[in-house]
């Protein structure tokens, strides 16, 4: 099926041996190593790998915006032939735009932000072009439309921040397609956005691509994505490719160790917590090894019965393999002679959030009057698109905002009504932990990492200096997998994933009830994220915890909880157990959610580019 | 229209919230001058040999043996009335002496302020553009010498070089030769005036006798407004969408003049307000090194008399001057950048 992209003898983008190098006070570091590629015309290249793989400055190499500390040591770009490297300024500058465009990550901090979007446009359009000031705006106002923004005559005097994030997208997409270049660079084009939104944007940006026979290189980190959009991919390590083939190929046999270590970590319609790690981390085989069961590949439920709380306790122990439901917190399940279930006597839920609402000055309506349980040693999933409310609904409940009106029971106790100011007080704060989004700014760059594990102790457990302390430090660094040779160091001296694991042991340190993770692994590249999974399940059965997971990572929440609560625009649109949710939907929001999730079936044998061929 | 209303109300909500601060610096001078040594009743008697009945007398003209609070009451109400009292060593109102002094001290500032940024701004980029370069280094250097040398002694070395050795300058006493004619007085400013009148010769000379002095404090403010430009342009230059921009492959003038400039004038801006209103108050040394007749120079000699009425009346001016541009400042800020409206 790449038969007839790659056909084309001469490539438009052909790089040999590329070497970048940085320079750095610890001296010259090599991002990129003899790196080759080829891109034709017509075609859709990815290029895969984790951060610090070398993958955005390869991009960046061909486009010559290095920054100044980075600098092409070795090899060439050639371009439509001509050796991009060698070039001059005023000829980079007149390339830049009109034959190689790029849209970068992050669209909203990548436009000027007080610079109208349509005078943006069309600043490049006339860079590029001997266009009259009026002609400029006029033919903005037609590519606005192009890449289907609604009122374009309205958003053409907008400036970025009255936009949401696709829309500044779509801006960027705008800017890079105003001269039609032969090559578009997209590095991460949807990171930071909802599923939904990615969809869209992809959809687009891959059938302007084909529309007008241009090539372009894809670059991200999530496979599915890749997967479902790119002809080739090339997968990189360390600032080496690899790999290069078919993404069919690619993930469904990968031949180098590295890129099955990653198709094994990268989540999965079909994937289990434990599944995530192919060759297994070595660290949690040893030290869970009851944890490890081989799952149903399939993840298909036979026989489900769609049901809510009823039936909720079967479809557990159904799922059982694929769902970590089944645990010391949760009460056993009977089941008579026939095998229907007995409705155990279930004790009261750990918390009850009741007609919560949030409303912001100006009559903006975060949370609409949400209401849900959570049970002793449950753990909850909140999804939703960014807007939904559901870092909003986090943060009240862990009782660092107050809602606007609302009722949160909590082990008996209404802490709805203590206001969040003074609920550091409150006996319920240490059975109340957070674990943050970006492990590194959540840490206090002066506390060492037993500072911060120590920090709750004190506080909330009122424990001095001295063994006892120590102990209980060491005690929750070790859960979490931090060596005693880690236990010193500060969050700069740490990795992310090691300071993702810090920022659990602090929040598990108290030993709450209840732990709420807003995207604990948003920041994290997949390996990682699969090792901080695993952790986070094996923490939950060990201490019997209840878990309310915040995140836009669909197939996380699956994986992770045994009951998820779909949210939109500050509302609840479905709820039910997860098992049932993501394989039945019941509503459209849903399903658009869930259809909208990238992926890449590893060991499936179809190819996965159904989703570019319709495109096409 | 909708940013043109909001940022009116925020200009109203400003200046309301500014005049709590307004009351406590007038209550505060007044404190101060009474606290101060010094007993103006003697001062202002008719000579060292006053005996105490005449003192006594004073004193009681004065309203100086009035409770204190009393006192703060009357001047309340008199600055409320516009009344800023009499000055005893000139026997002018004190908003007479104000007004015929205030714009020599405006008009020095202004084109202090004019000049210090037309050095500021080139000098600053060009040292974004060429971070660690020479170019760098010679404008830190500058700056740091500008900062490094008071006002006085800038100035008398520049008196010194232009009017002593070179003769360029015309001698360094006050706004106007003594043999030029002054223009009819319109707005005070002397290179207004004259442009008014269309006298080319009377403008001359008090541009001539501006260039000095402007130059001495344009010299010592230079320093903040430069670095504060290359710290601001190097934050932008380095921003994701200088990045685009490129990518775009726009000109460079482009990037630098509109995308990169623009967005970092923003501080820059807040910076220029705060060096301005401390220049009016500040530029005492330089007005009296040039013979200015200025508010600054005025305010000093009142303080060292023990005149109470013009130290409180050029508080009360410098803190509402620099409400005044203070709030001019967030006007500007609000076009400048869209984003502001928004809160």
């Amino acid at each position: 099926m790449t038969g007839e992209a790659t056909i084309n003898a001469a490539p438009l983008l052909e790089i040999e041996n590329l070497d970048v190098t940085f320079a750095t006070r610890a001296g010259p570091i090599d991002a990129v190593r003899g790196v080759s590629l080829a891109v034709a015309r017509g075609e859709i290249l990815g290029i895969v790998g984790e951060s610090g793989s070398g993958k955005s400055v390869t991009a960046l190499a061909i486009m010559r915006l290095l920054d100044r500390a980075g600098r092409i040591t070795g090899g060439s770009i050639r371009f439509r032939g001509i050796d991009i490297t060698k070039l001059g300024t005023t000829d980079l500058r007149n390339l830049r735009g009109a034959a190689l465009a790029m849209i970068f990550q992050n669209p909203r901090s990548c436009l000027n932000p007080i610079r109208t979007v349509g005078d943006q446009i069309a600043d490049t359009l006339r860079a590029h072009r001997p266009l009259s000031r009026s002609a400029a705006k006029a033919r903005a106002l037609d590519l606005l439309a192009g890449v289907l923004i609604r009122e374009p005559e309205k958003r053409i005097s907008a400036y970025p921040h009255e936009l949401s994030g696709g829309m500044c997208q779509r801006v960027m997409m705008a800017m890079a397609m105003a001269c039609e270049p032969d090559l578009l660079i997209a590095d991460e084009p949807t990171t930071g956005l909802d599923v939904t939104t990615q969809k869209a944007v992809m959809d687009q940006l891959a059938a302007l691509v084909r529309e007008r026979g241009m090539a372009m290189m894809l670059i991200t980190h999530d496979l599915g994505l890749a997967a479902q959009y790119c002809d080739r991919v090339a997968v990189m390590q360390q600032g080496l490719v690899v790999e290069t083939a078919a993404p069919a190929v690619v993930f469904s046999a990968p031949s180098h160790p590295y890129t099955r270590r990653l198709v094994a970590a990268s989540p999965t319609p079909t994937s289990t917590v434990a599944s995530l790690s192919a060759e297994g981390t070595a660290e949690s085989r040893a030290a869970h090894p009851h944890d490890i069961n081989s799952g149903n590949p399939k993840g298909v439920i036979p026989g489900l019965v769609p049901g809510t709380h009823g039936a909720a306790a079967e479809v557990s122990a159904i799922v059982a393999p694929w769902v970590p439901a089944i645990n010391a917190g949760m009460t056993p399940v009977e089941l008579d002679q026939r095998g229907t279930l007995l409705v155990p006597l279930t004790p009261p839920p750990l918390m009850t959030v009741a007609n919560l609402v949030m409303r912001y000055d100006r009559d903006i309506t975060a949370v609409a009057g949400v209401s849900f349980d959570i049970g002793a040693g449950e753990s909850v999933g909140l999804v939703g698109e960014s807007g939904s409310g559901k870092s909003t609904i986090a943060r009240i409940v862990c009782r660092l905002i107050d809602p606007t009106t609302g009722t949160i029971r909590f082990d008996g106790a209404d802490i709805g009504a203590m206001p969040a100011s003074t609920f550091h007080k409150a006996t319920q704060r240490a059975d109340i932990q957070i674990v943050f989004q970006d492990p590194g700014d959540s840490l206090n760059p002066r506390f060492s990492a037993f500072d911060s594990i120590a920090d709750p102790l004190r506080r909330l457990k009122g424990l001095r200096d001295g063994m006892a302390l120590r102990t209980r430090v060491l005690e929750c660094a070790t859960r979490c997998g931090l060596g005693p040779e880690l236990i010193a160091r500060f969050p700069h001296q740490l990795s992310g994933g090691q300071r993702a694991r810090v920022g659990i042991a602090r929040a598990i340190a108290t030993q709450p009830k209840l732990l709420i993770l807003d995207e604990p692994t948003a920041a994290l590249d997949v390996s990682v994220q699969a090792i901080i999974l695993q952790l986070l399940d094996r923490l939950r059965r060990e201490q019997g915890m209840a878990y309310l997971f915040v995140s836009h990572d669909l197939n996380v929440i699956r994986m992770m909880c045994e009951r998820t609560i779909v949210l939109k625009q500050g509302a609840i649109v479905e709820q039910g157990q997860s098992a049932v949710l993501f394989t039945a939907p019941t509503d459209p929001y849903t399903q658009g959610l869930i259809a909208a999730i990238p992926h890449f079936e590893p060991g499936s044998a179809t190819p996965p580019s159904a989703g570019r061929r319709r495109l096409g | 229209m909708t940013t043109l209303a909001s940022i009116s109300r925020r200009t109203g909500t400003r200046f309301v919230s500014s005049l709590p601060a307004l009351l406590g610096v007038v209550v505060f001078t007044f404190i101060l001058m009474r606290v101060l040594p010094g007993d103006p009743a003697v001062f202002f008697a008719s000579g060292p040999n006053a005996g105490k009945a005449e003192i006594e007398e004073v004193r009681r003209l004065m309203g100086l043996d009035q409770p204190l609070l009393y006192q703060l009451a009357l001047y309340l109400r008199d600055i409320a009335t516009g009344n800023l009292g009499r000055s005893l060593t000139t026997g002018q109102p004190v908003l007479a002496d104000i007004q015929q002094r205030l714009p020599a001290s405006l008009e020095l500032t202004f084109t202090a302020l004019v000049l210090a940024l037309t050095l500021a701004l080139p000098l600053g980029i060009a040292a974004a553009l060429n971070p660690g370069k020479l170019v760098d280094h010679a404008v830190r250097f500058a700056c740091t010498l500008g900062v490094c040398v008071p006002t006085f002694v800038s100035g008398l070395l520049l008196i010194y070089a232009f009017y002593y050795l070179l003769g360029w300058a015309p001698d360094p006493t006050g706004r106007l030769d003594i043999f030029a004619q002054a223009p009819p007085r319109i707005t005070g400013f002397l290179l207004i005036d004259s442009l008014i009148a269309r006298d080319g010769t009377t403008g001359l000379a008090a541009a001539s006798q501006l260039i000095l002095p402007a130059a001495t404090m344009a010299l010592f403010v230079l320093a903040p407004l430069a670095r504060m430009t290359r710290a601001s342009m190097l934050a932008v230059l380095g921003s994701d969408f200088i990045r685009t921009a490129d990518a775009m492959g726009l000109s460079r003038a482009r990037v630098v003049g509109v995308y990169a400039l623009r967005n970092a004038m923003l501080p820059v801006l807040t910076i220029a307000g705060i060096v301005f209103s401390t220049m009016l108050g500040a530029n005492v040394l330089v007005e009296k090194v040039f013979s200015w007749p200025g508010v600054a120079s005025y305010a000093l000699d009142a303080l060292l008399a023990s005149d109470y009425a013009p130290v409180q009346g050029f508080v009360l001016l410098m803190a509402s001057i620099f409400v005044v541009v203070n709030l001019t400042i967030d006007v500007l800020y609000g076009i400048a950048d869209p984003r502001i409206g928004i809160e």
